[in-house]
């Protein structure tokens, strides 16, 4: 794995926010992020995780170029990045597919925004929505769509301006359980025949361990990086339920739980 | 969102105990398009209760009230109320005359043009006060107090300012219908959902881009909304300003046959309004079904 190059490299990021009208004073600072470093190498699936105010999807955007970082440097393929570009593919946590465009034309939305030809883009927007199992339902708009279907638009919306690196935020929180799990196989299924390198913000540490290489274990206040843990099961992986019951995976699931809740507790 | 989830996971647990097969999540063949029908399915279990005999009701309805005021119409001296019947018979005459229809085009010669021109300004300013701060703080002071400003009571002014021809109803009309137009594709532009925005500034969109691709759309039902109550203040401008002007145009008939007493055939322009604000409202709530269909359903 090391042999591969680095898609990602996070070098001493760090961010700050003014909050104003806060509970003790007019003004405060707040930091959310100080000096966090991690790589993602190609093909790899890194997970983000960690308690909710770690910063993890502050991170995240800040990667995307919505959010900007105070310090630090971020390169995707080795080049300098601050703002968004196409060599970053996003999935929101919630689908945020636009209403009015059918399944399809959101697919072909980036594309469009680089001024692909018409053809070009409907042929590239009708594989990737086969390749995440929606082939029949292009022409469908999304209030016709379930949430799993439409977070599979948002995967493939990502897909479809083939970035160096896929970013996900927390994409099947809002769904059920059972949708989850399904989403969790489709997306190893993707990845492993896109090969896409893809780093994931989660909660959930089942999932992270279930989909990732390595996760990135995060504390909060400010969120900094605890430790980066490399997850041994091999892909394609058993299903989670399966994998739940090995020794290995509660070791790992247990090592992770008590690195999340021994953060320590919040300054007054 | 959340309902939306919880019915995709009914749908999908449906799927597969119609699939028969205990399925181990063998999601590689796991096609979508089932799950969708089965959706619909469900959706269209759910029956249209007694939707004709809604429609007997309003039918009886009709008969009702127009019965009644037939009845009630012919005991009051004609003087001061007219009947159905009476008014279907001057209605036959005036549009015989070939005056009704004379009335009519020159009214809606002006509602249309006023209507384009209104929709043109209230959209275009709409958009720029929705979108730049600054246009907005320029602006807003007027755009509140000339809205909150029954603007019929200026309408003597116009008549000094451009006669009584054609002009000063176009500009009555126009300035009527602007103000619902832009207030709510200001609101349309306001409103667009910030998730959205994220969208096109994750796909690097630049500031044109996200005005054409994402606010725009975002807006348009606003301003069909915008248009529908636009229309309804249009036809009030139109109508009154032909009782001022009062040369031309059904306002024109109302005045004509008031001042004759003649109730029956003063009836018959108030009645092609009503048909002319029904057909146009209507016609634009079609026109919002058609373009913003995503919005139709939510409601």
């Amino acid at each position: 794995m090391t042999t591969k190059s680095i898609k990602l490299a996070v070098e001493n990021v760090s961010k700050t926010f003014r909050v104003r009208g806060g509970q003790y004073s007019d003004e405060h600072l707040l930091p959310v992020l100080r000096r966090v470093s991690f790589d993602v190498h190609e093909g790899e699936i890194v997970s983000l995780i960690g308690e909710s105010g770690c910063g993890k999807t502050t991170l995240l955007r800040i990667i995307q170029g919505l959010i900007r970082r105070d310090a630090g440097e971020i390169r995707v393929d080795g080049k300098p990045v601050a703002e968004a570009g196409r060599d970053r593919g996003f999935v929101f946590q919630q689908a945020n597919l636009l209403p009015w465009r059918s399944a399809r034309a959101n697919v072909e939305f980036g594309l469009e925004l680089q001024g692909v030809s018409r053809r070009e883009r409907g042929e590239r927007a009708q594989s990737l929505l086969k390749l995440v199992g929606l082939g029949a339902a292009s022409e469908q708009f999304p209030h016709q769509l379930s949430g799993g279907m439409q977070q599979r638009v948002n995967l493939a919306r990502a897909l479809a301006i083939d970035p160096a690196i896929l970013l996900m935020d927390e994409p099947f929180s809002a769904l059920d359980a059972q949708t989850r799990e399904i989403l969790q196989l489709e997306l190893l299924r993707v990845q492993r025949e896109t090969g896409k390198t893809i780093l994931f913000v989660t909660h959930d540490l089942d999932e992270a361990i279930y989909l990732s290489n390595r996760i990135v274990v995060m504390g909060a206040r400010p969120g900094r990086i605890k430790r980066i843990m490399e997850i041994p099961f091999s892909y394609p992986r058993r299903d989670l339920p399966e994998l739940r019951a090995d020794a290995e995976f509660q070791e790992i699931r247990r090592t992770m739980w008590e690195l999340i809740r021994n953060a320590p507790p919040m300054a007054a | 969102m959340s309902q939306e989830t919880a019915t995709s996971g009914k749908a999908e647990g449906k799927s597969k105990s119609s699939g028969g097969v205990e399925p181990e999540l063998d999601v590689t063949t796991l096609d979508l398009t089932t799950l969708d029908s089965a959706m619909e399915e469900t959706e269209e279990l759910a029956p249209p209760t007694g939707k004709s005999l809604i429609w007997v009701v309003r039918v009886l309805s009709i008969v009702a009230v127009l019965g009644a005021w037939e009845i009630l119409g012919r005991q009051v001296d004609p003087l001061f109320m007219s009947y159905p019947s009476a008014i279907a018979v001057a209605a036959t005459e005036l549009i015989g005359s070939g005056e009704l229809l004379v009335g009519l085009l020159s009214s809606l010669r002006t509602l249309v043009v006023a209507f384009f021109i209104a929709s043109v300004l209230g959209i275009t300013l709409g958009l720029l006060i929705g979108r730049y701060r600054l246009v907005d703080a320029a602006t807003d002071w007027l755009v509140n107090a000339l809205y909150a400003t029954p603007l019929v009571a200026i309408i003597p002014l116009v008549i000094l300012w451009f006669g009584l021809g054609n002009t000063a109803k176009t500009f009555i009309v126009t300035i009527l219908a602007l103000f619902p137009i832009l207030i709510n594709t200001t609101a349309g532009v306001r409103n667009v959902p910030k998730q959205l925005i994220d969208v096109g500034d994750a796909f690097a969109a630049n500031e044109r881009q996200i005005f054409t691709k994402i606010i725009l759309p975002s807006a348009l039902p606003y301003m069909m909304t915008g248009l529908r109550l636009g229309v309804g203040r249009a036809i009030i401008g139109m109508v009154v300003a032909e009782f001022f002007t009062a040369i031309t145009g059904l306002g024109a008939l109302i005045v004509k046959y008031g001042n004759q007493y003649d109730t029956a055939s003063m009836f018959v322009p108030i009645f092609v309004l009503m048909l002319l604000g029904i057909g146009l409202s209507l016609a634009v709530r079609r026109a919002e079904e058609w373009i913003a269909p995503w919005k139709a359903t939510e409601e």
